[in-house]
C-alpha cells in the first residue's frame, strides 16, 4: 500500500487475503476435485495430440485449414508446420495447443450456459455484467497468484487462470446473440407452441450462432494469450520458451517462442472463424469446394445467409 | 355467413402497457382518454374495450393505422401478449384462463400465425420450416415431411422443398410462412400484416391466393392490415381500430357506405369504389314493377304500367328467374298482336348482368345503354336493376 498522506485505509487487500486463506483452509477437498478434473481433461488432450506422430498431426492441421478456410490458407498452414518443426518447438506447440483446447472447452462449458441464463433473465444479467467487467479489466497476471496458491504450480493452475481470463467473451456474446434474435422469430416460435426449452434450442440458439461462434473464437484467442502468461506458474509449452528467452536475455529463443505463438494464433483464429457464419447448409463440403475451385460450380461461394 | 357459429368471442378486452396498469384501468373506467392517461401515469393503453366475435370460416380483417392497437389485439388472441382484462373464447373455452400447457397445446393445434417479416429459420430448409409447428408438437419425422410437402403444394412451392429461405424471393418466403401455418392444420390463422412487406403486384397475387384457398378449405382468419384495398379484397368483415378502440365492425360495403366517423372515412381516400361494390350490391329491386309471367298477361301488365305512370317493367318466371324487360311501348305493340305473347313484348338487346360483375364494368354498360341493367344471381334469379340514378348515388355516397 502506498502512503496516501491520509489516515484512511480500506484494507481490501487484507480482506482478499483472508478470503483466500479461508478457502484454502476449508475448501481443500473441492479444490482437489477441481484440480483432478482439470488435470484429467488437459492430460487427455495432451495425450491425444502427442499420440499422433508429429507428421500426421501436422498433415491433419493442414487438411483442416484447407477444408475450412481455403487452399491459400492451406499453403500457409504448410509453411507454419515447417517453421514449427524447423525451430524445434513442435512439442511445446502441442502442449500449448492442448492447454488452450482444454481450458477453452471448460471456459465454454461454463460460459455459454451463463450467457444463456443472462439472456433469459434480466436479474442474472444485472449480476453477471459487473463481474464480467471485473474479469476482463483485471490485469491477467493477477489471476496467477490465487491460482498458484490454491493449486500450486503447473498446468492446472495455468488452466484455471486461463479459463477465468478467457471466459467473458463467450458469456457476453452468447447473451448478446440470444438477445438480438428478432422479436418476430421469438414470437413465431411461441405462436407455434414451443416450450421454453424448444424456443431456446430450435429458435434462439441457432439464430444466435454467428454471435456465439464469434465469442468462442474470442475465448480461444484469449486462452492462447493467457496460456503464454501462465507459463510463469509453470504451465509449460511455448510460453516456457518465451520465458526462458526473457530470463536468459536470449533474443533468438524468445523470438522463436513468440513466432510459434503467432503461428498458432493465426491457425486457431482462421479455423474457428470459419465456423462463424451461418451457412445455408452445414457448410459446403470438401467435394463441393473442390468443384468450385475447378470453376464448375461457382455458386457455392455465394451460399451465405444475408445476416 | 350470419348463421355460422362464432369461433372466437372477444369480451371486454383491454391491454395496458407500462408501469401502472391498475391505475390506468381506473382512469379508463372514469372515461379519460388515452393521451390523458399517458400524461398522468406514463402508461399506454394498447387496446381498450374490444368486444366482437369472429365467425367460423370467415376472414376477419382488423384494420387501423400503426399504433392503433391492431397487432396487440391479434397477439392477445394467442396470448403472445397477456390481456390486462377481459376474456377470449375459442369454441366456448376461455383462452385467458388456460394453463401454460393448455396454452401450448392450443397454439400447436388450434391456431397458427403468419408474420410480416416471415420469421423463417435461415438454417432450415423450406420443408423443415414448413414443418416447424409439427416438429415442435412432436409429430414424427416422416409425417412431418409429408404434411409439410402437402402444405407447400397448396401454396405452389413443392419444388422448392429442399431450398433454403435465402434462395427464395420475398413472395415465395411468405408462401413458406403461410405453408408453415397451414401445415399444422389449425383451424384458425392469425395473419399479422402478412402481405405488407411484399411489393404491390406480389401482394395482390397473395391476396387472391388466400381468397381461393379460403374457397377450397376455409379457415377462420384474423388478418391484420393497414391497407383498405387489401381489407376489401379479402375481408368478409372488417373491424376498424383507432387509438386502441374498435370504432366500427361491418362488411366492406357497410364500412364504405356508412363510415362511423371521419377516421374511418379517411381510409377511403384513394380507394377505388368500383372495386368495393359489385353489381349485386347496388341493384335495386324496387325501382321497377315486376311481373310474374304466369300470373299476369301482357294486357294487364300494360294497364298496370300505365296506371302507375311507369315506362318500364321486369318480367320473371315462377322461380323469380329473369325473363326480360318490357316497356309501355313494347307491351302495347305486343298487345296488338293475336296471341299477345310475352316474348314479343321484351325489349331487345337488354342483357342481364351477373351480380358479381365489378362496378367498373357496370359503369361502362350503363353509360352506353338507354335502359337500366337488370342484375341476376348465379342461378339466373332477378336481383334488381341498376340505372344511372342508382349508380350516381352510390358513387356520390362514397366520395
Amino acid at each position: 500500500m502506498a502512503e496516501s498522506g491520509m489516515n484512511f485505509d480500506i484494507p481490501i487487500g487484507d480482506w482478499v487475503e483472508t478470503g483466500v486463506d479461508w478457502i484454502q483452509n476449508n475448501l481443500t477437498p473441492l479444490l482437489d476435485a477441481i484440480a483432478d478434473g482439470l488435470d484429467l481433461i488437459i492430460s487427455a488432450f495432451e495425450d491425444l495430440l502427442l499420440f499422433f506422430p508429429p507428421l500426421l498431426l501436422a498433415a491433419l492441421i493442414v487438411l483442416l485449414a484447407t477444408w475450412r478456410v481455403g487452399w491459400r490458407f492451406g499453403l500457409f498452414a504448410v509453411g507454419a508446420m515447417v517453421l514449427l518443426f524447423g525451430m524445434g518447438i513442435w512439442e511445446e506447440t502441442v502442449v500449448t495447443l492442448a492447454l488452450v483446447i482444454a481450458s477453452s472447452l471448460v471456459a465454454l462449458a461454463i460460459g455459454i450456459p451463463i450467457g444463456i441464463a443472462m439472456a433469459r433473465n434480466d436479474k442474472v444479467e444485472m449480476i453477471a455484467r459487473p463481474i464480467l467487467d471485473l474479469m476482463q479489466t483485471m490485469p491477467p497476471f493477477v489471476y496467477l497468484i490465487p491460482a498458484a496458491i490454491f493449486f500450486g504450480l503447473g498446468k492446472v493452475p495455468g488452466a484455471i487462470a486461463t479459463l477465468i481470463f478467457a471466459m467473458p467473451p463467450a458469456v457476453r456474446l452468447t447473451n448478446l446473440g440470444i438477445r438480438q434474435v428478432s422479436t418476430e422469430h421469438v414470437e413465431a416460435g411461441k405462436a407455434f407452441g414451443c416450450t421454453s426449452s424448444q424456443l431456446l434450442f430450435k429458435v434462439q440458439l441457432p439464430l444466435a450462432m454467428p454471435s456465439i461462434m464469434a465469442g468462442i473464437n474470442q475465448t480461444i484467442m484469449l486462452a492462447l494469450s493467457m496460456v503464454v502468461i501462465a507459463s510463469m506458474i509453470g504451465a509449460g509449452g511455448l510460453g516456457n520458451t518465451v520465458l526462458t528467452g526473457i530470463q536468459r536475455l536470449n533474443v533468438g529463443l524468445g523470438f522463436e517462442g513468440g513466432l510459434g505463438v503467432v503461428l498458432l494464433a493465426i491457425l486457431l483464429d482462421r479455423i474457428t472463424q470459419s465456423y462463424g457464419h451461418i451457412r445455408t447448409r452445414s457448410g459446403p463440403g470438401l467435394v463441393e469446394r473442390l468443384r468450385s475451385w475447378a470453376g464448375r460450380n461457382p455458386d457455392t461461394q455465394t451460399l451465405r445467409s444475408p445476416n | 355467413m350470419s348463421d355460422t357459429p362464432d369461433k372466437l368471442v372477444i369480451e371486454d378486452l383491454y391491454k395496458i402497457f407500462g408501469p401502472a396498469p391498475d391505475e390506468a384501468m381506473t382512469l379508463l373506467d372514469q372515461g379519460l382518454d388515452k393521451t390523458e392517461i399517458f400524461r398522468r401515469t406514463r402508461t399506454t393503453v394498447g387496446v381498450q374495450k374490444a368486444n366482437f366475435s369472429i365467425r367460423e370460416g370467415e376472414v376477419f380483417v382488423v384494420m387501423g393505422l400503426s399504433g392503433s392497437g391492431k397487432s396487440t389485439l391479434v397477439r392477445m388472441i394467442n396470448r403472445l401478449i397477456e390481456p390486462t382484462r377481459g376474456r377470449i373464447f375459442l369454441d366456448g373455452v376461455d383462452i385467458t384462463a388456460m394453463s401454460k400447457d393448455e396454452l401450448i397445446a392450443m397454439r400447436r393445434h388450434q391456431m397458427s400465425m403468419v408474420f410480416q417479416s416471415f420469421a423463417l429459420l435461415p438454417h432450415k430448409t423450406v420443408a423443415e420450416n414448413a414443418a416447424f409447428g409439427l416438429d415442435v408438437a412432436g409429430v414424427d419425422g416422416q409425417q412431418q415431411r409429408e404434411q409439410a410437402i402437402t402444405a407447400l403444394a397448396t401454396v405452389g412451392l413443392e419444388p422448392y422443398a429442399d431450398s433454403y429461405p435465402d434462395e427464395l424471393s420475398g413472395g415465395m418466403r411468405q408462401r413458406v410462412g403461410l405453408a408453415r401455418a397451414l401445415a399444422t392444420e389449425a383451424p384458425i390463422l392469425l395473419m399479422d400484416e402478412a402481405f405488407s412487406a411484399l411489393d404491390p403486384l406480389i401482394r395482390t397475387e397473395m391476396q387472391d391466393e388466400l381468397v381461393s384457398l379460403q374457397d377450397k378449405k376455409p379457415h377462420t382468419i384474423v388478418f391484420i392490415s393497414h391497407d383498405l384495398d387489401e381489407a376489401i379484397r379479402i375481408g368478409d368483415r372488417i373491424a376498424i381500430m383507432e387509438g386502441g378502440s374498435v370504432v366500427q365492425i361491418g362488411t366492406p360495403e357497410e364500412i364504405v357506405t356508412c363510415p362511423a366517423n371521419d377516421y374511418v372515412r379517411s381510409f377511403f381516400y384513394g380507394v377505388d369504389v368500383s372495386k368495393v361494390f359489385n353489381a349485386g350490391d347496388i341493384a335495386s329491386n324496387r325501382a321497377l314493377i315486376v311481373f310474374e309471367r304466369t300470373g299476369v298477361n301482357v294486357r294487364a301488365a300494360l294497364a298496370q304500367l300505365q296506371d302507375r305512370g311507369r315506362a318500364l317493367g321486369v318480367v320473371t318466371d315462377r322461380e323469380n328467374r329473369y325473363r326480360g324487360m318490357v316497356s309501355v311501348n313494347t307491351l302495347a305493340a305486343a298487345a296488338k298482336g293475336d296471341g299477345a305473347h310475352w316474348d314479343q313484348a321484351f325489349i331487345p338487346d337488354v342483357e342481364p348482368a351477373p351480380a358479381q360483375m365489378d362496378l367498373s364494368e357496370v359503369l361502362s354498360r350503363v353509360a352506353t345503354t338507354e335502359y337500366p341493367i337488370p342484375v341476376v344471381d348465379d342461378q339466373g334469379k332477378y336481383r334488381g336493376i341498376i340505372d344511372k340514378t342508382i349508380l350516381l348515388q352510390t358513387l356520390d355516397k362514397t366520395t
